[in-house]
């Protein structure tokens, strides 16, 4: 039977990666909102450096501080989970341990983005 | 490994490309090891920001505990080659994006890009730790 699909019906989505270019689309996406959230990020850090308990927490309460952190958190995890099945794919052959690590790679960013996130919430709704 | 295209039992054994080692490094190719590197780094130190963020919203204990590690020597030093690492990917990353549009990619301006990233990086960690101080005295 003749292939009733458009040549680029074929290339879409079906590279050797079998993902086309949605992955190295995503990690440029997410390039391109960290450049200022991650510069949000390094101002926190060094306006709250050497500040007490109490302090560090009025700052990361604050509805601004904590939209802009919890969307870096969010992006950076996203596009660490990104990179790292990049690092995966490309040094791991075996398809069992590459499975496995894909896998551990996920969860990572999972339990880590749960807990910044829980945590964020947590300072900024006052608990 | 067995299962590789390059090595599957009864299959010709393919060609395969000429692996890092037989190059001679040049500071294009530096970079781009330096920046996953750096990315894989910045992976793990994720976890210092969390660590930090959950104290934070624990107690005054546990929020105290983990500025005091950080606020060691060693901890300093960590979160120094956090920066580094932060800063060099970032603009790492920014040089990737200038490529991407299909820009500075002679051989020439792409080795300029490689330094500037090196240096720049360098730079930027110094003004940081200048600023840590600064605020921090």
């Amino acid at each position: 039977m003749a292939d009733m699909q458009t040549p680029l019906r074929r290339v879409r989505g079906l590279g050797s990666a079998r993902g086309g270019t949605a992955h190295f689309w995503r990690v440029r996406v997410t390039s391109v909102a960290l450049v200022p959230l991650s510069l949000f990020a390094i101002w926190l850090v060094l306006a709250t450096f050497g500040s007490g308990y109490l302090e560090t927490r009025a700052m990361l309460a604050h509805p601004v501080v904590a939209i802009l952190l919890g969307l870096f958190v969010v992006i950076t995890l996203d596009h660490m989970r990104s990179g790292m099945e990049e690092i995966i794919a490309d040094y791991i052959h075996g398809e069992g341990l590459k499975l496995v690590l894909l896998m551990l790679n996920l969860f990572f960013v999972l339990v880590v983005g749960g807990a910044c996130l829980f945590a964020l919430l947590k300072i900024a709704f006052g608990g | 490994m067995s299962n590789s295209t390059a090595t599957r039992p009864g299959m010709k054994p393919r060609p395969l490309s000429p692996h890092l080692s037989i190059y001679k490094p040049i500071p294009t190719m530096m970079m781009s090891i330096v920046h996953r590197i750096t990315g894989g780094a910045l992976y793990f130190g994720m976890l210092l920001v969390a660590w930090w963020l959950v104290a934070a919203s624990t107690s005054e204990d546990a929020f105290g505990l983990a500025q005091g590690v950080m606020g060691s020597w060693i901890g300093i030093l960590v979160l120094i080659g956090f920066t580094w690492a932060l800063w060099h990917h970032l603009l790492g990353g920014m040089r990737h994006l200038l490529w991407d549009t299909g820009y500075a990619m002679d051989k020439h301006t792409a080795t300029t890009l490689a330094w500037a990233t090196l240096a720049g990086s360098l730079a930027l960690t110094l003004l940081t730790w200048i600023a840590v101080f600064v605020v921090g005295a």
